[in-house]
């Protein structure tokens, strides 16, 4: 089993009562206060440093734009702070968002750039940007899935072709595709694909291919094991065995003590986080056409309805969207969701809202000692077990 | 709401549904991102007088979404082939919102078929300083609200609860029209530069209270951009004058055609 600690930087010095119902696109950035932010930015380096220092095998920022949500609109900014100050953890990107540049090549360029300096410790994410993404940076929604796809395949030419080369998709046309520099991993920094479970990423990032591993985030456990024993048998169709490297899945959580010190210590933060930060009414996260008009529909019925109502420490630890307790609950957790969903990456969101940076080094040093030495042997074979369809 | 029964007309595999009624000098109606809303007592007027064409243009309502469809100029072109075909001319040419900017596109590239534009709270324009309303940023109970002036009717639509078949139709409009219209925010930005060529009589319409183009920053934009062109504004109303103010509409429409029968 391989760890990894997930940063995604609120800004959580933000005046909670100033949010009512949005925290994304529009949310005036008077409420961002610089002095704070100074603070932040240099407070979460240390976490994710203290995390490598702690034995955990990578760290992970992410891109959102325009929000209070996550300071982290430019994440290579980070992942160039974090080449030089940490020694072994992998730095993942969770990831860039293709579709929001006009020339892709620029995230080539910035990922060989991160890969050369810590001599082959970066993850390469690549996303599509969350439907808010959109709005704020006026690129077509519409076109998201097209420039991803096209975005990519330049990407991963810049990478393992020979330039100079043309490039001539149906979004970017280029003359001259010829990165200085070349990553360092060869062919290239390892792929990994944040999702949300949609059928047609699964397809795509399962692909003979490509074979990338394939993480899902935040979303209810009963719909994590759906969605990655999908993805292992969708290889099984493909002909190959899934490996647990694959298969990743990336969640909040809170360790401490007992499993009431863990609840009483992390429930008002973890409840800012779902019920401030990440709140924007519907239309601004799916706009038209970043989905297919019959996914958007399921999504509009499932997932926003069900999001409508206040989301409680109970309810979310219940439905699993939060794993929080005594190191052994949390283990034994683990430990069965891992038989189930037969990943072998483990992305641990263990600050999240307005979580403290005292609470957050103690739930970084308990996890790290007591959760990860208990699950190190897990996900180690060397393909995954198939569910019966 | 009756109406003439809707023809399907296919151009260059491209399968619109049309409306079409009436009789003597043809009408064309470009309707806005919202898609035609069937037979509106205004086309029913209208086909008193003239032969009223009424497409859904790909990619709206029952119409096909064709694969080249990538641009508002795409729809340009598309209604370039569509008259082609029809063997139409001396058209009298009408738009609303962004049928409005699509008409205008169609008057720049020539005016040779047209006998008189009518625009009517179009897009197509940006004036820099004054923003856009952003339906893209409203629910569609606010869209509902704010796109009427009467606060009673607003309610009405924002409660209205549409047939499966119809919400679906709404739903396929909205993405179209965002595929269309998202960068730059329903304009082109070239339009400006072309609008001098437009030397037919011209009539614009506007509600004083439209929530996307506001008034007067916005049609005064088309009146100074088309040389003789006249400007009407209608006070107690929001986007749509052809339904909100339909008299005042209706004799914009026959003082500007009226003038210019040939």
């Amino acid at each position: 089993m391989k760890f990894f600690f997930f940063h995604l930087m609120p800004y959580s010095a933000v005046d909670l009562d100033a949010i009512t119902d949005n925290t994304w696109i529009v949310f005036p950035n008077k409420h961002y206060d610089p002095k704070e932010g100074h603070k932040l930015y240099n407070r979460y380096l240390d976490e994710l440093e203290y995390a490598d220092q702690l034995g955990f095998d990578g760290v992970c920022v992410n891109e959102h734009h325009q929000t209070a949500y996550g300071m982290m609109p430019q994440p290579s900014v980070l992942a160039g702070a974090l080449s030089r100050r940490t020694e072994n953890a992998k730095i993942c990107v969770l990831g860039r968002a293709l579709p929001l540049t006009s020339n892709p090549l620029t995230i080539a360029e910035e990922y060989a750039m991160i890969d050369n300096i810590t001599g082959g410790r970066l993850i390469a994410g690549f996303v599509r940007g969350i439907g808010c993404e959109y709005h704020a940076m006026m690129v077509n929604p519409g076109e998201s899935l097209s420039r991803f796809h096209e975005a990519h395949d330049l990407i991963i030419e810049a990478w393992t072709k020979e330039g100079p080369f043309p490039f001539d998709g149906k979004h970017y046309r280029l003359q001259y595709v010829n990165t200085w520099p070349r990553p360092y991993q060869e062919p290239h920094p390892p792929v990994w694909i944040p999702s949300q479970g949609s059928a047609e990423t699964m397809l795509w990032a399962s692909h003979p291919d490509r074979k990338y591993t394939y993480l899902l985030t935040f979303s209810p456990t009963e719909s994590v094991t759906k969605h990655l024993n999908t993805y292992a048998q969708q290889c099984e169709k493909y002909g190959y065995q899934c490996t647990p490297s694959q298969l990743g899945w990336a969640f909040p959580c809170y360790v401490a003590e007992t499993d009431e010190i863990a609840r009483k210590e992390a429930g008002q933060h973890i409840e800012n986080f779902f019920n401030k930060f990440l709140i924007s009414p519907m239309q601004y996260k799916l706009p038209p056409g970043y989905s297919s008009m019959s996914s958007y529909k399921i999504v509009v019925e499932s997932k926003y309805k069900a999001r409508a109502s206040y989301l409680s420490l109970e309810s979310l630890i219940s439905n699993g969207m939060f794993l929080c307790g005594s190191p052994e609950t949390v283990a034994s957790q683990l430990e069965e969701h891992q038989s189930k969903m037969g990943f072998g990456n483990l992305v641990t969101m263990l600050q999240f809202g307005t979580l403290p940076h005292e609470l957050t080094k103690k739930n970084l040093e308990i996890f790290s000692k007591e959760v990860m030495p208990k699950l190190r042997h897990l996900g180690n074979q060397s393909g995954v077990a198939v569910a019966a369809e | 709401m009756a109406g003439p029964a809707p023809i399907k007309i296919n151009v260059n595999g491209c399968e619109v549904e049309v409306l079409r009624q009436g009789a003597g000098t043809p009408l064309l109606f470009l309707h806005g991102a919202g898609g035609l809303k069937g037979w509106a007592p205004f086309l029913e007027k209208l086909s008193t007088k003239f032969d009223v064409i009424a497409p859904s243009h790909p990619g709206f309502g029952r119409s096909d979404t064709p694969e080249w469809l990538d641009h508002l100029s795409d729809l340009a072109f598309f209604y370039c082939d569509f008259l082609e075909q029809l063997g139409l001319s001396n058209i009298h040419l009408i738009g609303h919102s962004m049928g409005g900017w699509l008409s205008a596109e169609l008057a720049v590239m020539g005016t040779g078929r047209f006998q008189t534009l009518t625009v009517v709270s179009a897009a197509g324009l940006r004036v820099v300083g004054v923003p856009m309303g952003d339906i893209f940023m409203w629910s569609a109970e606010e869209r509902a609200r704010k796109m009427v002036f009467d606060k009673d009717e607003g309610e009405r639509r924002a409660n209205e609860k549409l047939s499966a078949e119809d919400a679906d139709i709404a739903l396929k409009n909205t993405f179209t029209s965002s595929k269309l219209c998202w960068s730059p925010r329903f304009h082109n930005p070239a339009l400006e530069k072309r609008l001098h060529r437009i030397k037919i009589p011209t009539m614009i319409m506007w509600g004083e209270h439209d929530p996307v183009f506001p008034a007067p920053e916005y049609p005064n934009a088309w009146h100074t951009a088309i040389e003789g062109s006249e400007l009407r504004l209608f006070p107690d109303c929001a986007h749509s004058p052809q339904n909100e103010r339909l008299d005042d509409f209706l004799a914009g429409v026959y003082s500007i055609t009226e003038g210019s029968e040939r």
